[in-house]
């Protein structure tokens, strides 16, 4: 299915609207609750969101699109987010994320084709002293060195199977 | 006796919350008590647990893993059980033959413990000593007395002392923090606001997520004393959307306070009201800026505005506003208690009282230190962080971030003071210092802030968005081995552009870590433009692998490895790389057992 006949289940977000009624100023809010119900902001989801709010399509994509905590499509069972901050930068991160995109066949803002992982890089997520650094979900994952990052990707792929 | 963990997000990610598990379940007759506390700012050293016995601490641990849980358990069970054991003095080593002597291999060093000893706190005064979840311990430290102080006094008392302590914004202009507030105060304007800048987007800089996660409390408190300050009954913390725990700690922080009448309308009696409310953000770094923060807020793009007006004047909804930093709140507080004169006892001529930095990077002991205005760079990295770890020799430090710059050695003797750093092309900056060695190609260290500031450029002026982008891709062919003699004349002509046509500090300051490169690292880009070759070693594309006959066994490991066939020689011969064939990745250099492959 493409992505404009997307059909998303749009009664979910009624409590979104309740919790912000008459707050004109609450578009990025319900936008991060959107993606909360929904792990991404699916079109018809937008499209919702800009009738109820009285924005135009343009302005709630324009929204969407200018933050980078925002989704367009769907990530996959695991998220990996690889800091890319100045202090892993300094202690290798590039590395990291070759290590990465070997393992998995995918880059940066791309999920596996059996949907187990997705890789985004990320600024900064404030662990500096274990750099480099990645959280896969929940879990943070210091002091990396490629062949580390590697074996818990693998880890994690063989205790999903 | 009571054990407490150390659960800032860095201890977390070390794994205390796993330790803490570990424990508790152990722990079924509550034998022992069990705290948590923040960040104690020493990140190289987590997981920390402390051991208190009554209000003392007795021990502080260091390292701790799981492992571990089961021996701290027993030892300080028991030690509960023996009684106290000897209070501490100043030496680490007289701990006496109680049980926690069993514990000493996990203890904190002496040369550890210096990290700390060295440090001046006003900002980070209770990070890491209370339970940041609980306003009674905050209470207990004096919390919530300054607030008191102030309902008593007038506005412009309040204002007038933060005049005399000279307390500046501490995210990074460092403007006169009572010159805001008076401007605020002074602007026409029925309802007024406060905002709490938390959007704390400098890679490398985590002090404000530090004292959310550790001291909400004190910001809560430095943020009524303001909104008293200025007349504002609104007040709103935007937050980085990355900082899930301070997220959850602040609105644990304002459920109390608004419980205990510290919050809402009539503040303890009076006819003071505020409230404050969380926005979390969505990440994007132009959003520290303060009108495009306050876009933001109003749920826009966030691209900055057109100042003047200032903020102070037309702000959130045009109404007049008042934008500080998390540090600058968490030093409010302790001025008002302690007196403005006894912060500006502290510091320089031009800078006052104290400031928070990130040490990360090549450095031995990272974490949050904060320091007097006026100490050295050289105090900071080598005396405090203990200098450049694994034994390389110190190269540059970067501070300020993206906006900052790179400062190098010779300049080690630089105090830390607004003034003084801004001469060396750098800033003090939010109070990110990310410390380099000589492995660090300076080149592409600002082919890395030109990747994040191109990223997070909004759009909105050309010169911005455009040139950043071009910048980038220059520096990235200088990287490559593909730069052009002139290519540095045209990053600086670049450079004076994007300065005199942006808008805002994003695009102003982008270049800064340009600058100070080409300034202080020269020799370093024309080694790349000239001769194809990276000093550092750290550029990919100019790295030469070979073999080093007298050390290679011939055990064909590397040969084995490369992934194009590039190595040949027969077994228990040296072997050979071709380098027509090689794509430098790296595999022979990290297979080999015997060091014979010479990265060049």
């Amino acid at each position: 299915m493409c992505e404009c006949c997307e059909k998303s289940d749009l009664s979910k977000l009624t409590p979104v609207f309740e919790a912000f009624a008459g707050d004109d100023h609450a578009l990025i809010s319900i936008l991060q609750k959107a993606q909360e119900i929904y792990g991404y902001l699916p079109v018809d989801v937008l499209y919702a969101i800009a009738e109820k709010t009285g924005n135009s399509p343009a302005k709630v994509l324009g929204v969407a699109t200018f933050y980078t905590q925002f989704r367009l499509k769907p990530v996959g069972k695991n998220l990996i987010l690889l800091c890319k901050g100045t202090a892993c930068h300094v202690n290798g991160a590039d590395s990291i994320e070759k290590a990465l995109v070997e393992e998995l066949g995918v880059g940066d803002g791309e999920t596996t084709d059996d949907g187990l992982f997705s890789i985004k890089t990320v600024a900064c997520l404030g662990c500096c002293s274990l750099s480099p650094v990645m959280m896969i979900n929940e879990d943070t994952y210091g002091s990396l060195t490629p062949a580390k990052a590697k074996d818990i990707v693998r880890k994690i792929r063989e205790a999903s199977k | 006796m009571k054990l407490v963990f150390g659960e800032g997000s860095c201890g977390i990610a070390a794994g205390a919350r796993k330790v803490r598990a570990a424990v508790e379940k152990l722990n079924a007759d509550n034998a022992v008590e069990i705290g948590i506390t923040g960040c104690i700012g020493m990140c190289y050293l987590e997981p920390i647990v402390d051991v208190y016995d009554g209000g003392t601490l007795v021990k502080r641990l260091v390292k701790v893993q799981e492992k571990d849980a089961e021996r701290i358990y027993k030892a300080v069970a028991d030690a509960g059980r023996a009684g106290a054991p000897r209070p501490p003095t100043a030496s680490v080593q007289q701990q006496d033959g109680a049980p926690l002597s069993e514990l000493a291999d996990l203890e904190i060093s002496a040369d550890d413990k210096e990290f700390l000893e060295k440090q001046t706190r006003i900002a980070l005064r209770h990070c890491g000593l209370i339970d940041p979840e609980d306003i009674a311990a905050y209470e207990a430290v004096d919390g919530y007395k300054a607030i008191r102080k102030v309902l008593a006094m007038t506005p412009e008392d309040v204002i007038a002392e933060i005049k005399v302590s000279g307390l500046a914004g501490r995210g990074g202009a460092g403007f006169p923090t009572w010159f805001k507030w008076n401007a605020a105060r002074n602007a026409k304007g029925e309802q007024k606001y406060l905002i709490c800048n938390a959007d704390e987007g400098d890679p490398g800089a985590f002090m404000d997520r530090a004292v959310i996660e550790s001291d909400p409390h004190s910001l809560i408190e430095g943020m009524l004393i303001a909104a008293y300050a200025i007349g504002a009954t609104k007040a709103f913390v935007y937050v980085r959307a990355e900082y899930p725990l301070a997220i959850v700690r602040l609105e644990k922080a304002l459920a109390a306070a608004k419980k205990a009448g510290l919050l809402g309308e009539n503040i303890l009696g009076s006819h003071f009201s505020c409230d404050i409310r969380i926005k979390a953000g969505a990440g994007a770094f132009v959003c520290g800026e303060e009108t495009a923060l306050i876009e933001s807020l109003e749920g826009n793009r966030g691209m900055p505005r057109l100042k003047p007006p200032f903020p102070a004047e037309k702000g959130y909804t045009q109404a007049p506003s008042n934008i500080n930093n998390v540090e600058t709140f968490a030093n409010v507080a302790w001025i008002i208690l302690n007196g403005g004169a006894a912060f500006a006892a502290m510091g320089t001529e031009t800078s006052k009282g104290t400031k928070v930095f990130a040490l990360t990077g090549k450095i031995k002991r990272g974490g949050l230190v904060e320091i007097p205005m006026g100490l050295t760079l050289r105090d900071v990295i080598f005396g405090i962080g203990g200098g450049i770890r694994d034994g390389g020799t110190f190269k540059a430090v970067q501070m300020g971030g993206p906006s900052g710059g790179c400062i190098p050695e010779h300049l080690l003797d630089t105090k830390i003071d607004y003034k003084a750093l801004g001469a060396t092309g750098a800033i003090m900056g939010s109070g990110g210092m990310v410390v380099m060695d000589s492995h660090t190609c300076m080149v592409n260290m600002a082919r890395f802030f030109l990747d994040f500031t191109a990223k997070e450029s909004c759009g909105k002026c050309v010169h911005c968005r455009i040139g950043t982008k071009r910048m980038h891709e220059i520096l990235t062919r200088i990287t490559e081995g593909k730069g052009k003699e002139g290519d540095v004349e045209l990053l600086q002509e670049l450079c004076n552009g994007i300065k005199a046509g942006a808008l805002c500090g994003l695009g102003q300051t982008a270049p800064n870590p340009v600058l100070t490169t080409i300034r202080y690292f020269r020799d370093e880009y024309d080694a790349h433009i000239r001769e194809a070759r990276c000093p550092a070693h750290e550029c990919a594309a100019l790295k030469t692998y070979s073999i080093d006959p007298a050390k290679c066994k011939g055990c064909t490991m590397c040969a084995k490895k490369c992934p194009v066939g590039a190595i040949t020689g027969a077994v228990k011969q040296p072997h050979a790389i071709d380098p027509a064939k090689c794509i430098k990745c790296g595999q022979c250099a990290a297979t080999c057992k015997f060091g014979a492959v010479v990265i060049g």
